[in-house]
Formats: C-alpha cells, structure tokens, sequence
C-alpha cells in the first residue's frame, strides 16, 4: 500500500511500456492516447484537403476521376468531423483537464473511460475497413443515394455507431464527474469556464448522439433488408433521413466549438492578467447555445423541401443563437481591455480564434436567411463558413489549448520563436485559402464538384496555393511539438502563472494529481490583484 | 494501471454517481428508441389507413401475454432489489434469477409471432407498418438481451458474496435498467397492436 501510493507521487508519464498505456485507467493517459490518435487523423484528414485543392488547380478534371475526387472529398468530410473535431477536444483535452480543473483525482468511472477509448478504436478500424469501397455519399450520407450507391455504407454507418458509442460514454462520464467529484469548496460559480463548456458539450453528446446512432442503423437497414423508411418508392420520406442527420449533426457543431469556447475562456485572462469580464453569462451562454442548439437542425434543409412554415420557424430560432455567442465574444474583448496582453503562442491562437470566428459566426446569419440562403445553399460560400467556424474556430481553439498546456502535459517547454512562426504561416494560410471561398461561393460556385466555370479559376488558384501555406504551417507546428518532447525545457509547474488548479501540480501531475484534494476558497480568475500569485 | 476508487474512497458518493450515470444513459436511450416513436408517428399521420388494417395482422393474444410477462419481471426485480436491502443475497439471486427466466419465456414468444408473420410474408419491408414493427420490437429485443445478461452478472457477482444491504449499487442499476426495458414495451404494445 506504501509502495502504491509512492508510485502515484511520480510523474502519470513514468510508468513505461505498452501494457501501462493500453490498460491504463489514469484519464490523463487516456487523453494523452485521444491525443494522438486525433491529431494523426487530422493530418490524414488534411492530405485529403490538399489532394482537393490540388484537383482543383485547374477547372477540368485533371489528376483524378470524378469518383476518386467525390471519395477523397468524403474522407476528408468525414474523418475530419467523426474522428478529429469531435472527440479530439472533449476527449483528448477534456479527458486530461476536467478531473485537474474541479480537483479530483480521476472521472466519476475510470473504466468506462478507458472502454470509451477502445470503442473509439473499434469504431475507426472498422472505417478504415470500409475503404475496401469507399464512401462517396459526403459526410452527411443522404439518401436516396447512400442507399444505394456501391459503397460500404453500412460499414461505415457502423463504424461511425460504435465512434457515437465512445462520445455518449464519454459525455455521460463527464457529466457524472462535473456534478459529483467537484473538490470541497469548489462550487458551481467558481469552475474554469472550461468547465462549463464541457458540460454543455457533455450534455449534447448524451442526448444528439443516439438519435445519429439509430439513424445509421436504420439506413444500414435500409440497405439490408430494405426497410424502406428513406425510400419514397416504398412510402418512405429521404425528408426524414435529412432531419434525423441534422437533429444530431447540428447540435454536434456546438460539441466542437463550446469546448473550444472553454478554451479561450482559460487563455484570455491568463494572458491579459485580467480577470475574466462577465463570468457567469459567459458560462450561462455555453447552456443557452447547447440548448438553442437543438433547435435550428431545419436551417440546413431550406432547400430539402420542407413546408414554408417550418423553414420560417427554423430561420427565426437560427438567429437566436448569434446572441449567446455573441455575448461571450463580447466579454472576452471586455476582458482584454485595459489588460497587460501578452503574445505568447496560446495566446496568439486565441485572438485567432475570437478574429477567425467572428467572420465565421457574422457570416452564420446570411445562411440562416432564408432569401439568402436559397442563393448561397451548396455554394463554397457554405465551405467557407463553416471552414472559419470549424478550423478557424474550433482548431485554432484546439491549438490554443495545446500550446496553452504543452508544458503542463508533457513537462516540456516548447519553441516559442518557432511556434510563432508556424501561427504566422497558419495564420496566413488559413485566410488566402477560405476567404476567396466566400467570394467565388457568392459568384455561384458551387461545392462538390470535381470541375468548375474558368472564370473561377484564379481565386481557385489562390486558394490552393492558401492551402500550402497552411499545410507548412501544420507541418512546422508539429514538428515543433516533437522538438519540444524530446528536447524542450524542463517545465516548471506553472509556467504562465495562471490560478487554475492545473498548474498547481507538476509538471507533468503525479498519477493521484493531487497528494491532498485541495480546498478551494476563490474563482480561478483573480488575476491582477495582490493576493493573486507574484506578478 | 491502479485506479483510484471510485467517488474518491466514499461509498454514497460513488452509489450517487452511479445512480446519475444511469440515469444519464437511460435518457440516451429514450432518444435512441425516441427517433424511432417519431418515424412512427411521422408515417402513421401519413398513412392512418395502412396503420389500422396492417396493425389486425399482429397477434394480440401473445403481445397481450408478453406484457403479462414483462410486468410480472420487473415486479420481480423490485423483490430482488429489496432482499438485498434487507441484506439476504440467496433470495436476491432467485428473484433475479426468475426474471432472467420471465426475459427468456418473452423472447420465445417474440420468436413464435415473428415466425408466424414471417410464414405469413410479412416481413421488414413488406410495407412501412411492418419495417417499424420489425425495427422497433427488434431494437426493444436487443436490449432485453442486454438486459438479461446485465442481470446474469449481478447474480454471478452476488454468489461471490459481493452484495450486501450495505453495498449493493450494480443490484439497483440493473434493476433499474430492467425497469427501462420494460417500460418502453409499455409503449411498444399500444402503438403496435392496439392502434385500431
């Protein structure tokens, strides 16, 4: 027992070899092992993205056939949302962050953990199985096409089943955690923002993701046994496949962006030595979008052919989620002003994030119009929406988050020149390649198609060479990370002086986190203020 | 590898836990069956007709005698949960043992009505009445699957003595899942067999 608990006062990363990862039960190696699988399909993901931009250097088809382009394109899709955005921020960040946050020394159940972790490898091998014929359908398999198309959709719905499988558990985990396991004194008011964000993302997880789970199912039978629910030849309505998806997939853009949200929520006033402006609307704001989330899954259905009065009410509730966002974006500039801003690299994706997801979010409304929207609808104008929520959201929010905790998981310090410069090229190289997308998407380019008019060909151009400055920028990033585990500097535990409980551990924490459970006494914002930590 | 116990060390904060995490997953499976209950009543409200002379097809008298089964279950259940309560395993162990039993009679009688429409042609696909039946009775017969073998492993766990009125949270949670199963046939029954 003596020997036990001297094991857990060495660094979660002393143990070695395969069976002490594989096994492990420690939610910081579990998110380390979220991590990596993650970011792994976000590199793949992104290949698939430029072999994209590369087809569309030139206005004919040119590299690849119009079917290999459709499949590249639906890869891309769907790693990108099913295996990188979704899980790598609840469950690679989360997993290691939410139990250090509240004070506890795991997750509510340390075995569901570890299952989640091993359903999720389930679920993408069996995507990767279903290659042997790959999908061609777009990450949103409408039907009727997907029900009849040659490729292995019902692989592939199966897959995606066990990786919603791994969310729900994931989700329900949290949940339990947040609302049991809090330290003493550590009460609802005084949680990181980055709490609050992952439990509004928990609760979307529990409660979206069945619905996509039966709605695979039922498409895989479609396939099968020909159940005919999709199929209008059989009495059935592909209407309802379009709102079963969006029922799940709408809400699940606010799984990939509120725990992004949390993130910035953290980084802001850690960098302006500012306390956080506006706490509690900011942490209300991530239960109203989470909410309100689940109500607007029409808006991307005003041309599927529902009825005028649903497409009407959809449009109305769409507009509503512009004010929780907004509030939050208006309080973390509250927050930086007047504050002692600092550059460091978390901090320089952070302002990426608030700069990039404005565009996005300010250019959310002109969809959600209906009179817009039928002329936008399936235009790259769509691509590059949601491009500048998701990537220029939601990834630079991830970014911000490793850069933020590099030091805390790994007991290294990173390269801050040599992460500036990769921000820079990002930072470049995101804007030439999504930007001209709105323009050509308002000319009328639409998306999906492996050809297009030759009068869109210079911005296309443009954005393919956008698209390279961004890969050299990924590129020098995580080569950056793998300079920074094998030869950073020792972190100190705290390096960038911040009030969170993480950073009161070691860097790396010892695998029981904290020796005592702390007590908590004060928000984790009192930034500025004398008894604040030396300034 | 060695996790911390569960709830930090105390027992009425890991028994809560549990109890929420349940109640967490029970609520993703009210919206995994709930798309189905809405397929349902998107297409009853387009072909009511269809509904009502398709529903005469179904056998009332074994649906009627399934209920009877899974009502008689879960009351079972409930005598299992307060044995351990009262700290007497054995009796656990026979209660829930009769309602793995009560689960098993349920899917032979499932067995007979899908063989009987199946020799009648009516399949998943026949039509949409019949493609719902199927989906949804087959979804609800996984889960009482589940079900039964969730209850196997707390009367294995029980016969090593793991039970007491002390401790018994799996004993409640299976239970409580039990509960679940049962109740949405509650539904399933009406809505299929008794629309006319």
């Amino acid at each position: 027992m003596e020997r036990a608990a001297e094991g857990n006062r060495r660094g979660y990363l002393a143990e070695r070899g395969w069976r002490s990862w594989a096994y492990t039960m420690d939610h910081k190696r579990i998110g380390v092992m979220y991590l990596y699988t993650t970011i792994a399909f976000f590199l793949v993901g992104g290949v698939f993205a430029l072999l994209l931009r590369l087809e569309l250097l030139s206005p004919q088809a040119k590299y690849f056939s119009d079917h290999a382009y459709n499949v590249f394109f639906t890869l891309h899709g769907a790693m990108m949302i099913f295996l990188f955005i979704i899980p790598a921020i609840p469950s690679g960040l989360g997993n290691f962050f939410i139990p250090l946050h509240i004070g506890a020394r795991d997750v509510a159940f340390p075995r569901i953990n570890l299952a989640s972790y091993w359903v999720f490898v389930a679920g993408f091998l069996v995507v990767i199985a279903s290659l042997v014929s790959p999908m061609d359908t777009g990450w949103t398999f409408y039907t009727p096409y997907s029900a009849k198309t040659g490729a292995a959709v019902a692989t592939l719905s199966f897959g995606i089943f066990l990786i919603g499988m791994s969310s729900i558990l994931t989700g329900l985990n949290f949940i339990v955690t947040i609302h049991k396991l809090r330290a003493p004194g550590m009460t609802w008011h005084r949680l990181p923002l980055f709490i609050w964000g992952m439990y509004a993302t928990s609760i979307i997880q529990v409660i979206a993701t069945p619905v996509v789970g039966v709605t695979f199912l039922l498409l895989a039978m479609e396939r099968l046994l020909g159940v005919g629910f999709f199929d209008p030849a059989k009495g059935g309505d592909p209407v309802l496949f379009q709102h079963f998806f969006w029922f799940y997939s709408h809400p699940v853009v606010y799984v990939m962006i509120l725990p992004a949200m949390g993130i910035i929520s953290e980084v802001i006033p850690v960098f302006s030595r500012k306390p956080i402006f506006g706490y509690k609307a900011i942490a209300y704001s991530s239960l109203a979008i989470a909410f309100l989330g689940f109500l607007v899954w029409g808006h991307h259905m005003f041309t599927s052919g529902m009825s005028p009065l649903a497409n009407a009410i959809f449009s109305f509730l769409t507009f509503f989620v512009a004010v929780p966002t907004a509030v939050k974006v208006f309080n973390w500039i509250a927050t930086l002003y007047k504050g002692s801003i600092t550059f460091e690299s978390p901090m320089l994706y952070a302002l990426t994030f608030i700069f990039l997801f404005a565009v996005g979010g300010l250019t959310g409304p002109f969809l959600g119009a209906l009179a817009t929207n039928v002329q936008l609808h399936d235009t790259y104008f769509v691509v590059a929406h949601f491009h500048y929520t998701m990537m220029g959201g939601t990834v630079m929010g991830f970014f911000a988050g490793l850069h933020y905790w590099f030091p805390k998981m790994t007991g290294k310090m990173l390269n801050e020149k040599v992460a500036r410069i990769a921000w820079a090229l990002v930072f470049v190289g995101f804007n030439v390649t999504f930007f001209t997308m709105f323009i050509v998407g308002v000319r009328g380019m639409p998306r999906r198609y492996a050809e297009y008019l030759p009068k869109f060909h210079v911005e296309n151009v443009i954005s393919t060479v956008g698209s390279a400055i961004l890969a050299v920028g990924i590129a020098v990033m995580v080569l950056n990370f793998i300079l920074g585990l094998r030869k950073g500097a020792p972190a100190p535990g705290n390096p960038w002086r911040a009030l969170s409980l993480e950073w009161q551990t070691p860097s790396p924490p010892d695998t029981d986190n904290f020796h005592e459970i702390p007590v908590v006494t004060d928000w984790p914002y009192g930034y500025g203020k004398a008894e604040g930590p030396a300034e | 590898m060695n996790a911390p116990p569960a709830g930090h060390g105390d027992p009425r904060v890991a028994f809560e836990s549990a109890k929420l995490g349940l109640w967490t997953f029970l609520a993703t499976e009210v919206l995994l069956f709930g798309a189905l209950f809405t397929a349902y009543a998107v297409f009853r409200a387009k072909y009511p007709e269809m509904f009502r002379s398709e529903h005469l097809k179904l056998n009332r008298v074994l649906g009627t005698l399934n209920t009877l089964v899974l009502i008689t279950s879960s009351l079972a259940v409930v005598l299992g949960v307060d044995a351990i309560r009262r700290g007497k395993a054995r009796l656990l162990e026979k209660y829930y043992g009769a309602t793995i039993l009560l689960g098993a009679v349920f899917l032979c009688v499932k067995y007979v009505e899908w063989t009987g429409e199946f020799r009648h042609g009516l399949y998943p696909g026949t039509n949409i009445f019949f493609s719902l039946y199927f989906m949804m009775t087959g979804l609800h017969g996984i889960h009482v699957i589940l079900g039964m073998g969730v209850l196997a492993y707390v009367v294995v766990l029980s016969r090593r003595g793991r039970f007491s009125s002390g401790y018994h949270t799996p004993v409640e949670m299976a239970g409580l899942y039990w509960h679940f199963v049962d109740l949405v046939w509650i539904y399933l029954l009406p809505l299929l067999y008794l629309i006319g």
